[in-house]
């Protein structure tokens, strides 16, 4: 367990996406094995801004350019990883792993495995999730879920610049693949209209978080609401009015999904014995009822009312603005949730 | 590129561990499955895709290669891993799933993998190219020799990861050669069935790189293109497209029943097998005499006869070691 950074005056702040990218610049100044490879991750420095400045640094043998074609270019991480190099490599919308899947988990994931542990992977994954800005049905999805099922490979997903700087560094020194999942909305491009919150201090010097612990960042004894990426910006928002009719929301951001820190979150729901799960993936078979279930299983007891959980409907993601925002995890349906979930207990304690 | 004398005998003595190899395998497999046949059944359990005839695609290109060369296989691996110099005992300990595998039982026969020798598979078609070119995008970066060769079957060319490998390796003029073992048959589909061109060879221009083709299966001939593409490769040449014709003298795995093949097909491709080509002409082109070559068949015999018995011996793994080796 860490707790995030306190932001002070004066102090610099980065949007996400120049954390990454000072992530990957510091790793690459060290170590010569490190390179970058991706659709629009050169000149354009990431349709996402993620891989601004390195190709005027580093040149483009360490900055390529690749034609779009995932399977060649993830596959051939694969090789490059297993060949001594550490690749950073972009998937540019997660959605499109439809068409590169195998390289993804049945190469990345088993190859490590399939040899007994004799080969390393050492690559990172970096790919952009989620919706909000009416980008339809194969530009919005999160599919945390389907990556975290499958074994093998490491997935992180932070919600503010400091920690995706210490876990994108984290995630380079790694022996194993790791997928590196990043929100659009908490980029900081203006244009996809972005999550103020997410923009925070994040020191120059190089640091690393260890990808698997959770971090609780608001303190609350009635209930617990877990999240991830854009998530924990809604939940800290519900936790803001929740406060002001007296309701105090514990807010964990898992910030890594594998491994996923159980003993974190299962400490605070013990504290609280009250659980909401917010994730804009879809709803079923994903990332809430794995939370759920982890806490379930761990004791049954704690818990003072059936937990609940706040996902994307089992549709796919709708273009129409107001369809959209409909089915998007949002602050309101997180109080109402927790408001009956505990409203009437708290009318008691408060009264 | 002519092999020489010393060449040829290596060639000869992989081709023919590899045969009494797959012999053994294929004896072996049976075992536990009859009269009735279930795949789960017996000391070598699950699929079995054996390479019978397909030998001097793994001799004629391996006979160039040293162990930092970087291989990726199919899911019909064990000719190319023998030519490259995988382990014998250890892959038939992980053929057998034993405690003493390669990776300790976890792969299996389609994922051998031997970082000692850069030899590695995938049992996805088409899915070892985008590694081998990645592995030589590696050796470009680092400045350090080798080269990656990707072995794929003639179903393969028809998959993207084909094209899109074809292309990124020309794009960046990477030190990779592609080879196709067209062996004719996809399964049970026929490559005139599945393919739009006659030969394969010819897809290399649509990526602006020499593509070439090997017909009947000629281990000398293979020898000579791989050489003169593996060179090119070596320096700086850019990547290549080998396709060789071939033949599967098995059907697609253990237990086939080939009712697809044509009537007399297999009887003809018998004659034409190419281990008894082999020995009749370093006969008779005196590179070797009845002798040496009877030598040769004993000791490959007897090196298959050890790694088998190392594999039936080994232990189990433990059950519970499934658990580990999912991360480093």
């Amino acid at each position: 367990m860490a707790d995030s950074t306190p932001i002070r005056k004066n102090e610099r702040k980065l949007t996400i996406a120049r954390a990454m990218a000072e992530a990957v610049a510091q790793e690459m100044r060290i170590d010569p094995k490190v390179f970058v490879m991706g659709e629009d991750i050169g000149e354009l420095g990431g349709v996402y801004g993620n891989t601004r400045g390195l190709l005027a640094e580093f040149g483009a043998e360490r900055v390529r350019d690749t034609p779009i074609s995932e399977t060649a270019f993830i596959g051939a991480a694969v090789g490059a990883a297993q060949d001594g190099m550490r690749p950073v490599v972009e998937l540019m919308f997660v959605d499109f792993f439809g068409v590169c899947f195998d390289a993804i988990y049945n190469l990345m994931a088993k190859n490590i495995y399939f040899s007994g542990g004799t080969f390393k992977v050492p690559m990172v994954l970096m790919t952009s999730t989620g919706g909000g800005y009416s980008d339809g049905g194969q530009h919005s999805q999160c599919v945390y879920g389907t990556f975290a099922h499958l074994p093998g490979m490491k997935v992180v997903a932070p919600s503010n610049a400091y920690d995706a700087k210490g876990l994108m560094a984290a995630a380079i020194r790694d022996d194993n693949p790791v997928v590196f999942m990043y929100h659009k909305a908490l980029q900081g491009m203006g244009w996809l209209g972005t999550e103020p919150a997410a923009t925070v201090h994040v020191p120059e010097e190089s640091y690393t978080i260890e990808i698997g612990s959770a971090a609780v960042i608001r303190s609350g004894r009635d209930l617990t609401i877990v999240s991830l990426g854009i998530g924990v910006h809604h939940a800290l928002k519900a936790a803001q009015r929740l406060s002001e009719r007296g309701i105090e929301a514990e807010v964990v951001d898992i910030r890594s999904l594998v491994p996923l820190d159980r003993a974190t979150i299962c400490a605070s729901v013990a504290k609280t014995g009250r659980l909401i799960v917010v994730d804009e993936d879809y709803h079923s078979y994903g990332v809430t009822g794995e939370i759920i279930a982890t806490v379930v299983e761990h004791d049954l007891s704690v818990l003072k009312a059936p937990p609940v959980r706040i996902a994307f409907p089992d549709v796919p993601i709708p273009f129409a603005r107001v369809m959209e925002q409909f089915c998007l995890p949002n602050p309101d349906k997180i109080v109402t949730a927790a408001e009956t979930m505990l409203g009437r207990d708290v009318a008691v304690t408060n009264a | 590129m002519i092999p020489s004398r010393e060449q040829k005998l290596w060639m000869y003595e992989k081709m023919v561990i590899s045969r009494r190899f797959e012999e053994a395998i294929a004896a072996i497999y049976f075992e536990g499955k009859k009269p009735v046949f279930n795949m789960a059944n017996g000391p070598i359990p699950g699929e079995m895709h054996l390479s019978d005839g397909q030998e001097p695609c793994a001799v004629g290109v391996c006979a160039h290669l040293q162990p930092y060369d970087i291989v990726t296989a199919t899911h019909r691996p064990h000719h190319q891993a023998i030519a490259k110099g995988v382990d014998l005992k250890r892959m038939a300990a992980e053929i057998f799933g034993k405690a003493t595998g390669l990776s300790g039982g976890r792969g299996g026969h389609m994922h051998l993998f031997d970082s000692a020798v850069n030899f590695a598979c995938s049992g996805i078609i088409a899915q070892g190219m985008g590694p081998a070119v990645g592995a030589a995008l590696s050796r470009k970066m680092q400045g350090k020799p080798g080269v990656a060769i990707a072995y794929i079957g003639e179903g393969a060319a028809n998959q993207g990861a084909f094209h899109e490998s074809l292309n990124l390796a020309a794009v960046w003029k990477l030190p990779v050669v592609f080879i196709i073992e067209d062996n004719a048959w996809g399964i049970s589909v026929a490559k005139a069935a599945s393919t739009a061109v006659p030969e394969n060879h010819v897809r290399a221009a649509a990526y602006g790189m020499p593509g070439h083709l090997v017909r009947d299966n000629d281990p000398y001939a293979i020898f000579a293109i791989a050489g003169e593409a593996i060179a090119a490769a070596r320096n700086c040449g850019g990547p290549s497209l080998i396709e060789i014709e071939t033949m599967r003298l098995a059907g697609h795995f253990m237990g086939d029943a080939e009712g697809y093949r044509p009537k007399g097909e297999k009887d003809g491709l018998s004659a034409r097998d190419p281990i008894p080509r082999l020995r009749a002409r370093l006969l008779a082109d005196g590179d070797a005499d009845e002798a040496a070559l009877d030598q040769i068949e004993t000791t490959a015999q007897s090196e298959v006869d050890d790694a088998i018995a190392y594999a039936r011996n080994s232990p189990d793994p433990d059950p519970a070691d499934a658990l580990t080796s999912v991360f480093v």
